[in-house]
């Protein structure tokens, strides 16, 4: 936690098979990691439209995440190689509108890597701790 | 469909003190209580328990609710219970959303003020998704009778057994040309030391006859598509050049092939020929020709074994096969390989012809193998003394950090063995014994008694140096003895390497097809590590045997059993209830893009050529959402994570309550859901 006690808010979009598994298995092992995530669970991350980011970013998120399956591991034999170019695209997207593209990460976690969930969860929180609040969602929201 | 008025309930899980030993469990539930349209809040002790399900039921009859939130586990563990129970209450199963607050929240976050923060925000994800909430109806699926088992070891041959006297069909793959699998190497069996053989050529044979099992030796699975209940499987039938409809299984064609092979089933001891089968209890029985070392394939000439087949049995045009099946459920029964200690330089196997792996030493003592049984060196002497060497590859950081559980057992074996057969002297080098199961601890104090020498302590080096008069023309094993507290050079005239176990090869590409995973180790992940051994996190997909760990002959059979069961109570329900969750085209929006077609895995979407736009099959649909997230017009709906769906719960979790001071339900905020463009 920074001095100052800002505590970003941050979106994950994991899917049912990997990367929420792996959430999942991270609490059934009791790793503690920062409490700032907040997990939306999709079936596949190819779900995860550029719009979700963007939205999410707008709408005040300090950052937001999409977990997928690891290479060649994808429930559904391809989805995460999409959800690379949908995330390719929110940044290209993101970047024209004047948001800083860094706030946007992909993760690729097996189901059995309970402890590189948090690992990535810790690594990203403190990342999105030194960028600061997110200027776009302060404006806009209801 | 939506009701026009939703009405929730929201229930928050103390799960005994998982949850509320860190999260305020009170104060969620009065917090839920002034969110929109939210009817009635609580908490209770364990929601999944009776009382708390009929909470939830007398809840939707007396106060009509029509929405469900329960804020506790992990979706994977209760969705479907509380789905139920709301199915029971008369709303639609699907008019119900999960909080996870205790995988996500209370057991992972370690402050108690920023967890009952988290849980707040997670409940109103839900409470904003829940109302976006459609009805869906899940599909019903009829399940295919028929059982695919993969392995033709003793696990994957016990489950097809079980199955097929149960009346159903099996296809057992097996990629090697016969069944039988590793236990067919082996001698005697630890430590009722009965004969392997004895025990499990009955069982190669009755697999072998028996009408309602097909087996495909010679043969592997190159895809797996379909989903539970209806998997399609494709098997490629590797041809053996020999036609197993007029083979009798002479062997006279063995006998007259010039050319000789290096026996992959003795390990390398012996040679085989060209036109073979593994062993001589090989089920089937059909010879196989080695197309690598065939002479006729290489060079274009001598077709000896064609010339003396009275059968006529040789067809050298014999082509490659690929056969597609349809079963309900699959067996994963693998096995494993055993560890090569090659790369374990300093024991010198592979340098020194006397130092033997102890599956190779299986094969010495069997009555098949290389020297029908008898104990003897290459150059024909009985050994005076043997050494074996415990832990090689296994419970070492630098190969198979896992104990193989099994080497303990069967070294001790070989160490009754060697005595019972040559006499000679026995020192045994080990880590620690494990000898946990039935009468396996007395068969470690009867190996103790006949006087063999245990030693405890990691072999440092197998060497050939001579040090004094008694090394000449011996094997000198040096080790630290850690009890006696000095280093030990004893010379022996045969080391056994008791290799660890690893998985097989190609047990990659299986998990691949069916959707499954490996953990750190290459071992298959099952379902539950406890509660569910066989399972896997894939519907319909099971494992038995050594493919999930290392594992005695009575656990894999155990397995195999369990396995047969587990597909025999799902073949037993007839019919499946598959997720509603499935993408639905718009066809007022759709333009005949075509982008979806191109992104979907299974081919489930077609365009229409009448009404020129896209449809899609829901038999075939997987709901993944790839294709909804794809449309540029956003004419496809994935029911259950639909846009509203989806944007309603990020809206929910990411509301600033902190800056909003006001009460939901009285200034009529109501979340506002920006259609995506």
């Amino acid at each position: 936690m920074t001095d100052n006690g800002y505590e970003p808010k941050i979106v994950a979009f994991l899917c049912n098979w990997c990367t929420f598994t792996a959430a999942d298995l991270a609490g059934t092992s009791r790793i503690k990691y920062q409490p700032n995530i907040r997990i939306i669970k999709v079936m596949c991350s190819s779900r995860v439209d550029p719009v979700f980011i963007l939205k999410a970013l707008l709408d005040g998120a300090d950052g937001v995440l999409i977990g997928g399956c690891a290479p060649g591991d994808c429930h559904y034999s391809k989805g995460n190689f999409y959800a690379r170019r949908k995330v390719a695209l929110a940044k290209t997207l993101a970047q024209n509108m004047g948001l800083d593209t860094d706030r946007i990460r992909l993760s690729w976690i097996p189901a059995s890597e309970g402890p590189k969930f948090a690992g990535v969860v810790n690594e990203f929180t403190e990342k999105i701790k030194k960028i600061g609040a997110n200027p776009a969602g302060q404006e806009v929201f209801i | 469909m939506r009701e026009s008025i939703p009405k929730i309930g929201v229930y928050v899980c103390h799960c005994g003190t998982n949850i509320s030993g860190k999260v305020d469990v009170d104060a969620v539930s009065q917090y839920a209580a002034t969110l929109p349209n939210v009817e009635t809040a609580r908490n209770f002790k364990f929601m999944c328990s009776n009382p708390g399900q009929q909470l939830v039921i007398d809840d939707i009859k007396e106060k009509g609710l029509n929405r469900v939130v329960v804020a506790s586990c992990s979706p994977r563990m209760h969705e479907k219970t509380f789905r139920k129970a709301c199915q029971t209450a008369g709303i639609n199963p699907y008019y119900f959303q999960m909080a996870c607050i205790r995988e996500h929240d209370s057991w992972v976050t370690e402050d108690p003020d920023q967890a009952t923060k988290k849980a707040k925000d997670l409940v109103r994800g839900a409470v904003f998704r829940v109302t976006h909430h459609q009805q869906l109806t899940s599909r019903v699926v009829d399940i295919n009778p028929n059982v695919l088992v993969i392995g033709g070891g003793i696990a994957g041959m016990q489950a097809a057994l079980d199955i097929a006297d149960g009346g159903k069909k099996v296809y057992l793959v097996e990629r090697e040309p016969s069944i039988g699998g590793n236990m067919s190497k082996f001698d005697k069996t630890f430590p009722t030391l009965d004969c392997a053989a004895c025990i499990s050529t009955p069982k190669l044979v009755a697999v072998g006859q028996h009408e309602n099992i097909e087996l495909m030796t010679y043969s592997e699975v190159i895809d797996v598509s379909g989903f539970v209940g209806n998997f399609k499987i494709k098997i490629k039938q590797k041809p053996r050049y020999v036609d197993a409809d007029k083979c009798t299984g002479c062997g006279v064609c063995s006998e007259k092939c010039p050319s000789k092979v290096l026996s992959e089933f003795d390990h390398e001891l012996t040679n085989r020929k060209a036109i073979y089968t593994p062993f001589p209890q090989s089920v089937p029985n059909t010879r196989v020709i080695d197309a690598d070392h065939c002479i006729y394939f290489k060079k274009n000439r001598c077709r000896l074994c064609e010339k003396f087949c009275e059968a006529n049995a040789i067809d050298f045009e014999q082509k490659e096969k690929i056969v597609e099946v349809d079963v309900g459920s699959v067996i994963i029964a693998t096995g494993f390989e055993t560890f090569d200690p090659v790369t374990i330089s300093q024991y010198g196997f592979g340098r020194f012809p006397e130092v033997y792996t102890s599956i190779q030493f299986e094969r010495i003592n069997n009555a098949t193998g290389p020297t029908s049984g008898k104990i003897l060196t290459k150059d024909g002497r009985k050994p005076e003394s043997v050494a074996i060497v415990h832990c090689v590859g296994s419970r070492d950081k630098n190969h198979m950090k896992y104990c193989s559980r099994v080497c303990c057992m069967y070294s001790m074996k070989f160490a009754h063995l060697v005595h019972e057969k040559t006499g000679a002297e026995v020192y045994e080098f080990y880590i620690d014994i494990r000898s946990p199961g039935k009468g396996y601890e007395e068969f470690y104090n009867r190996v103790q008694e006949e006087g063999t020498h245990f030693i405890r302590g990691k072999v440092a080096q197998i060497t050939d140096i001579v040090d004094s008069p008694e090394d000449r023309g011996k094997l000198v094993v040096v080790a630290e003895d850690t009890l006696a507290r000095k280093v030990r050079r004893i010379p022996v005239d045969m080391v056994v390497l008791s290799v660890g176990l690893k998985p097989s090869s190609g047990i990659e590409d299986i998990v691949r097809m069916v959707g499954i995973s490996l953990d750190s180790d290459g071992w298959i992940n099952e379902l539950h590590p406890k509660l569910g051994p066989l399972a896997t996190p894939s519907d319909g997909i099971f494992v038995a045997g050594c493919c999930q760990g290392p594992k005695d002959i009575p656990d894999s059979v155990a397995q195999g059993q369990g396995a047969a069961g587990e597909a025999l109570s799902l073949i037993s329900r007839g019919k499946l209830e598959i997720e509603a969750s499935v993408a639905n085209i718009d066809p007022e929006k759709c333009m005949g893009c075509r982008q979806c077609e191109d992104v979907c895995f299974y081919g489930a979407i077609s365009l229409n050529p009448v009404s020129f736009v896209c449809e899609v099959n829901e038999a075939i649909c997987k709901g993944c959402g790839n294709c909804t997230a794809t449309c540029p017009n956003k004419a496809i709906e994935l029911k259950h994570f639909n846009n509203d769906e989806i944007l309603a719960e990020m809206e929910g979790i990411l509301f600033n309550f902190d800056k909003f001071q006001g009460d939901f339900n009285q200034d009529e905020i109501k979340p506002d859901i920006i259609e995506p463009v």
